[in-house]
């Protein structure tokens, strides 16, 4: 399936090698992160050595060379939201899920990272989970969030 | 103006996470259900500035303003719209201090004290509808350029405006753009830098979802002014309503004949893609940002050659940032007498700082270089809430510093900036308070440059990881005499010896924490004691 997905992908491309990056953010959206055989058929596919691709992929903060949770929260550490807080919202966070940045739950349910900044630093701090922004966070709502049951990432404002 | 009204509902990052979305559609469907019907257009708007009070929604012509809109709040809201109407004064914006509601958007002093060009149509016109953008004069200017102006005569415009880059250096735009017409080459490209990286900073991300053909018809311009035939704009990952925004508006330009073959009937071919960043802070450096379109590790190279001569595969590049295409447009537009009319001597136009903190009003302004740092704060953001007390203004990011009050007076110019030992930067401001440790702030930008760090001069791959942790220590109250010296030894080095901005500025922070709050850091130090009471010195 994920060598069908592949070709499904290097279809919309010319091969050329300045296409890793865009090539390596679709299979990643795709499949959730980069996978070591997706990188040599990568490589494969615009003629680079596969150490050019992980070069590449390791460079970047965006690419993931493990599989992440189905909910992926981001605690933002911009200076906003620093100076207002954001360490405490992330050790709130860490301790609620029980994970520490950069780490995912064994079941694949959570990972937790840190982000550079978000840009919604008029409402800091933030966090965010999979797509959704949620502003103004105290330790006590960012807990809330994460106790109510079945939360996918939805409603978290 | 006519009876005609219309309901803005703002859809900027910061509003949509408060529900904008759903209170668009919901307005929509209840103003529609009125009866007897209501002539009453209800539009997204990008981002209205006021983000800390979103989300917002506007009723024009008046300007009534109502902040913190809930879905409840619809039903009010519609039924205020009905003939003979009252407003719902309960989602009025209140003065913090006084307590009292300020109806009309135009008299809430945050609005007030602003002079808004970049941001004009930000908030008020649909970023998703080309004609709109038309409505506000939109696509004028590159038809001026086009058809009235010869390439040379362009850059002549830009250049007597006095237009500087607003990415945060402040190099003037008309010399960068007169070289990359000059510099030898077939292909030359026009490169948008989008790549806003540095912490507490969104003014680029709100113009690219407020005001995207403004970025698009400014990088026109440019390319019918060097001759370049190829275009792009390079956003980082963490944006995607603005590369949604962004990829609607090349098409639609494209549709109306502003891109692609012969635009406007005359011999210019330009096209524009979009190019995703993949989260590398330094790639907002323009050599680092070439090479990741390269396909390579963003890292940057040595200058010169500059990319007017030899950038995007070599070939002569023109990079700017957002804001200064957005600002072409209305100079070409206007003239570029009417654009130097605000600013100082040497820094004209306007800037667009992201105000955020502890600050009473946080969001997006646009104010008249020149304007000190007192007004912004004070006037324009409400000074510092809670009854607590300024520390420091941070401008620039992890390249900047921190200032005192005493500097609060000072003009807010590229050049005052740099003497203060900030910079202008891409338009970040934050706010401290007293409750704000300033040893810890340096720890702060420290911890983000060492991880930001491309590697490749040793100076700054290991002098920045070293003063983060001499910097870790001293907040944790181990620090040691001495301590202060080696910092500034490895600013020193790290400062001469790093080939890019990244490094040449990563001690920014640590300067002016030192030459303006020496007294926080010997406290830590000699009586291990945190005066701000954040660090947790055992």
């Amino acid at each position: 399936m994920e060598e069908e997905l592949l070709e499904e992908i290097f279809a919309s491309y010319k091969g050329n090698r300045r296409e890793l990056v865009p090539i390596l953010q679709e299979v990643q959206e795709n499949l959730g992160y980069l996978p070591e055989n997706a990188m040599s058929d990568i490589a494969r596919f615009i003629g680079v050595p596969e150490g050019h691709v992980y070069s590449v992929a390791s460079f970047y903060a965006q690419f993931r060379l493990l599989p992440l949770g189905k909910k992926r929260v981001a605690v933002c550490r911009g200076t906003a939201c620093h100076i207002r807080g954001a360490p405490q919202i992330l050790s709130t966070v860490e301790k609620t899920i029980g994970l520490k940045e950069g780490d995912t739950s064994e079941d694949l349910e959570y990972t937790l990272e840190t982000v550079a900044c978000i840009g919604c630093c008029a409402l800091a701090p933030c966090i965010r989970v999979n797509t959704e922004v949620a502003g103004e966070m105290t330790p006590e709502k960012a807990q809330k969030i994460f106790l109510s049951k079945g939360n996918g990432g939805q409603d978290v404002g | 103006m006519s009876g005609k009204r219309t309901v803005h509902v703002c859809q900027g990052t910061g509003c949509i996470s408060g529900g904008a979305e759903h209170i668009l559609s919901q307005l929509k469907n209840s103003i529609e259900g009125l009866s007897p019907k209501e002539d009453i257009h209800v539009k997204c708007t990008g981002c209205h500035g006021f983000c800390q009070q979103g989300p917002l929604v506007v009723v024009e012509p008046e300007g009534t303003f109502y902040t913190r809109v809930k879905l409840v709040d619809v039903a009010e809201i519609t039924m205020s719209l009905k003939r003979g109407g009252m407003p719902a004064d309960r989602l009025f914006y209140h003065n913090p201090v006084t307590g009292n509601p300020v109806p009309i958007y135009r008299d809430i002093p945050f609005y007030k004290q602003q002079e808004r060009n970049i941001l004009k149509s930000c908030g008020k016109i649909d970023p998703e509808d080309i004609d709109d953008y038309f409505s506000a004069g939109g696509y004028r200017a590159i038809r001026k350029a086009i058809l009235e102006m010869a390439p040379d005569e362009v850059i002549a415009e830009v250049d007597r405006s006095g237009l500087r880059g607003l990415g945060g250096a402040g190099f003037p735009t008309g010399i960068k753009w007169g070289a990359c017409r000059r510099a030898s080459g077939e292909k030359k490209y026009v490169i948008c830098n989008a790549d806003e990286g540095d912490p507490g900073a969104f003014q680029d991300r709100s113009v690219m979802e407020g005001n995207p053909h403004s970025v698009i018809e400014g990088m026109i311009i440019a390319a019918y002014a060097i001759g370049a035939q190829r275009g792009f704009i390079y956003v980082r990952a963490e944006y995607p309503l603005a590369v949604k925004r962004l990829k609607i508006a090349i098409e639609q330009a494209g549709k109306k004949g502003f891109l692609g073959k012969g635009i406007l009937d005359s011999e210019v071919d330009f096209d524009i893609e979009i190019f995703q960043g993949a989260g590398a802070f330094v790639c907002g450096e323009e050599t680092a940002l070439i090479a990741s379109i390269e396909g390579l590790r963003g890292m940057p190279r040595m200058k010169p050659p500059f990319p007017a001569r030899s950038g995007l595969w070599g070939a002569p590049t023109l990079i700017n940032n957002v804001k200064t295409y957005a600002n072409v447009p209305l100079i070409i537009a206007n003239g570029s007498e009417w654009f130097a009319m605000r600013g100082t001597e040497k820094s004209k136009g306007t800037v667009v700082f992201s105000l955020t903190g502890k600050v009473a009003n946080c969001g997006l302004i646009e104010v008249p270089i020149g304007i000190t740092l007192r007004n912004i704060i004070y006037d324009i953001g409400g000074g510092i809430p809670d009854g607590k007390a300024f520390k420091a203004v941070q401008t620039g990011g992890p390249s900047g510093g921190c200032l005192p009050e005493s500097l609060l007076d000072m003009p807010v110019d590229f050049d005052s900036l740099v003497l203060a030992g900030s910079i202008m930067g891409s338009g970040g401001l934050v706010v401290m308070d007293e409750s704000t440790c300033m040893v810890d702030v340096a720890r702060y930008f420290l911890d983000f440059t060492q991880r930001e760090s491309c590697g490749q001069c040793i100076p700054c791959r290991l002098g920045t990881k070293q003063m983060f942790n001499i910097l870790n220590d001293i907040t944790k109250g181990q620090g040691r005499p001495g301590d202060i010296e080696l910092l500034l030894k490895l600013s020193e080095s790290i400062k001469l010896s790093s080939i890019c901005g990244l490094g040449k500025t990563a001690p920014n922070p640590v300067f002016t924490t030192l030459r303006y709050f020496r007294d926080e850091y010997d406290a830590h130090i000699h009586e291990k004691r945190c005066p701000a009471g954040v660090c947790s010195i055992k």
